[in-house]
């Protein structure tokens, strides 16, 4: 596969990597995806670099209380055997960059997640694709992936530029920007530099700036002039290339893309935020925020993250003020994962609001009515059953 | 056109082996997670294009790829239940889709001239050579002009 794959796309060598991050789940695997890896398993392969596991469809301790189907949570057990006897490890998250891994730059990575993979690239300057599910597993049991596309300095220079005038407040504004951007550059081959900021985001801005290209554009890469390490200046992004086009985001650009989610009815079926999944600062900001409040009982309210974060919100007292306001917090799960048609069936779940414009953005092939909005106001929508239309 | 052959399209050698079907052309970009109800073959998200249309089976004509690191596993157990494309065709794929094209045993090309969403339409007869990066497009007599 991954010889056919690198011939694909041109490639003229194989590269060794130092990690691989496993995506496969078993609502994406479906049943023939896992029977692939259990036949991995029964030919004794072995992984041969560290190998971490993003998220995954069932919190094993919660979805029973979520009533989520038993049978999802058998084969996430069997997934979980079968990765642990290849030497697997079994972080079920899809934010290992702000928990377990600290990529160097020019680290070449095999990563398959692919809001990880433009966060190593963007962010840390490390180079990896996009490999994916399979692919991923492959990387992880030769150590070597095909060297294309982000592994080659030519396809990782800016291709447009995108002048910044509408300047973000919050973590939720940089993923508008990306909604904004992704939704113009549609190809993994374009990469956008971005200038004109003058504000610089935090990693939680980069995630989801990032995982918002990934997703509406498939873009593995982009650049922030003087903030991320291969654009110290606009020349050096663009590799001395002319770009091939400009995006300009005027004033009040972030706000329509808010108002672009249009909600169908006043009430608010479902609060979502953790896609990717929340950093203990935004688990903090979340806690702040629903201190003294209460979740309408109409209304229900999940935080998706990681296993570590969850225990340090726990070590923290932030989870117990979360709970104390009837949210949830469900680890090593991702919302568009997690058996979402069963959920809605089950709850009679039509809008959903969240700070993930990736969520949001996902979660309309599963029959939901996604309403992206800032942080606060998802908060507010939860607390009030109500969402403006 | 008909009865005067085919039109030619040429490319980089693609991934799967030869085959022959209908094509059916998508103006919007695919992602199995975001566009598909995987249970059924059948696009899923209401703002698609093709909404409610099953992809299975045909040649899959479409601009781009979209979406996150499902699809590379979709089309193997898609078509373990026979409800996979016979082709996909894109203007530009990305890495997602070929893993999952080599996985599922799905042919995929790319990046063709003339640009497949230029030369083929819903309804005509294709013929993908991934080896030999060659489609060739019968026109459906009753196509539109």
């Amino acid at each position: 596969m991954q010889l056919a794959t690198g011939r694909f796309f041109g490639a003229e060598q194989m590269v060794s990597v130092t990690s691989a991050h496993l995506t496969g789940d078993p609502e994406s695997m479906g049943d023939a995806g896992l029977a692939f890896v259990e036949e991995l398993v029964r030919e004794g392969a072995r992984f041969v670099v560290p190998a971490t596991t993003n998220s995954c469809n069932v919190d094993l301790a919660r979805y029973r209380e979520l009533g989520q189907p038993e049978e999802l949570a058998r084969k996430e057990r069997r997934l979980r055997e079968l990765v642990a006897a290849m030497g697997g490890m079994l972080l079920t998250s899809c934010a290992n960059y702000q928990t377990v891994a600290q990529p160097r730059f020019g680290e070449r990575l095999a990563w398959g997640d692919t809001g990880t993979v433009i966060y190593a690239n963007a962010v840390c300057g490390a180079r990896s694709n996009f490999e994916a599910g399979p692919a991923s597993y492959a990387a992880a049991l030769t150590g070597r992936v095909p060297a294309y596309g982000m592994h080659l300095d030519a396809c990782r220079r800016a291709t447009h530029v995108i002048e910044v005038r509408d300047q973000p407040r919050s973590v939720s504004d940089w993923g508008a920007l990306g909604v904004l951007v992704g939704r113009r550059l549609t190809n993994y081959w374009l990469v956008p530099v971005f200038t004109g900021l003058e504000v610089a985001p935090d990693g939680d801005g980069l995630k989801h700036l990032g995982a918002t290209l990934a997703s509406y554009g498939s873009l593995a890469m982009f650049h922030l002039v003087g903030m991320t390490p291969e654009a110290r200046t606009l020349e050096e992004a663009l590799g001395g290339r002319p770009p091939r086009g400009t995006i300009e985001v005027e004033p009040g650009a972030l706000d329509a893309v808010y108002r672009s989610f249009v909600a169908e009815k006043d009430h608010a079926d479902l609060v979502v935020s953790g896609t990717p999944h929340l950093s203990i600062f935004e688990v903090e900001r979340l806690a702040r925020l629903l201190d003294g409040k209460r979740v309408s009982p109409e209304t229900m309210l999940l935080l998706t993250t990681s296993a570590p974060v969850r225990a340090m919100a726990e070590r923290f007292g932030y989870a117990a003020i979360i709970e104390r306001a009837g949210g949830r917090i469900v680890e090593g799960v991702c919302y568009y994962i997690m058996s979402p048609r069963e959920m809605a069936r089950r709850y009679r779940l039509r809008t959903l609001v969240t700070d993930s414009a990736k969520l949001a953005n996902i979660i309309a092939a599963y029959g939901y009515n996604p309403i992206f909005r800032p942080t606060a106001q998802c908060v507010e929508a939860a607390v009030t059953g109500r969402i403006e239309r | 056109m008909t009865g005067r052959g085919p039109v030619v399209l040429i490319g980089h050698p693609g991934v799967g082996d030869p085959v022959e079907g209908v094509a059916l052309v998508s103006p919007d970009g695919f992602s199995a997670r975001y566009d598909l109800d995987r249970t059924t073959g059948v696009i899923s998200r209401e703002s698609h294009a093709l909404y409610g249309q099953s992809i299975a089976g045909r040649i899959f004509v479409c601009p781009l790829a979209k979406g996150g690191f499902a699809t590379s596993w979709a089309l193997l157990d898609l078509r373990a239940r026979d409800l996979a494309p016979l082709a996909m065709l894109f203007t530009w794929a990305n890495p997602v889709m070929v893993q999952g094209a080599v996985l599922g045993g799905v042919a995929l090309m790319d990046q063709l001239t003339p640009d497949s969403m230029e030369a083929i339409r819903t309804g005509d007869r294709v013929r993908v050579d991934p080896p030999a990066g060659r489609v060739e497009v019968w026109a459906n007599s009753r196509r539109q002009p």
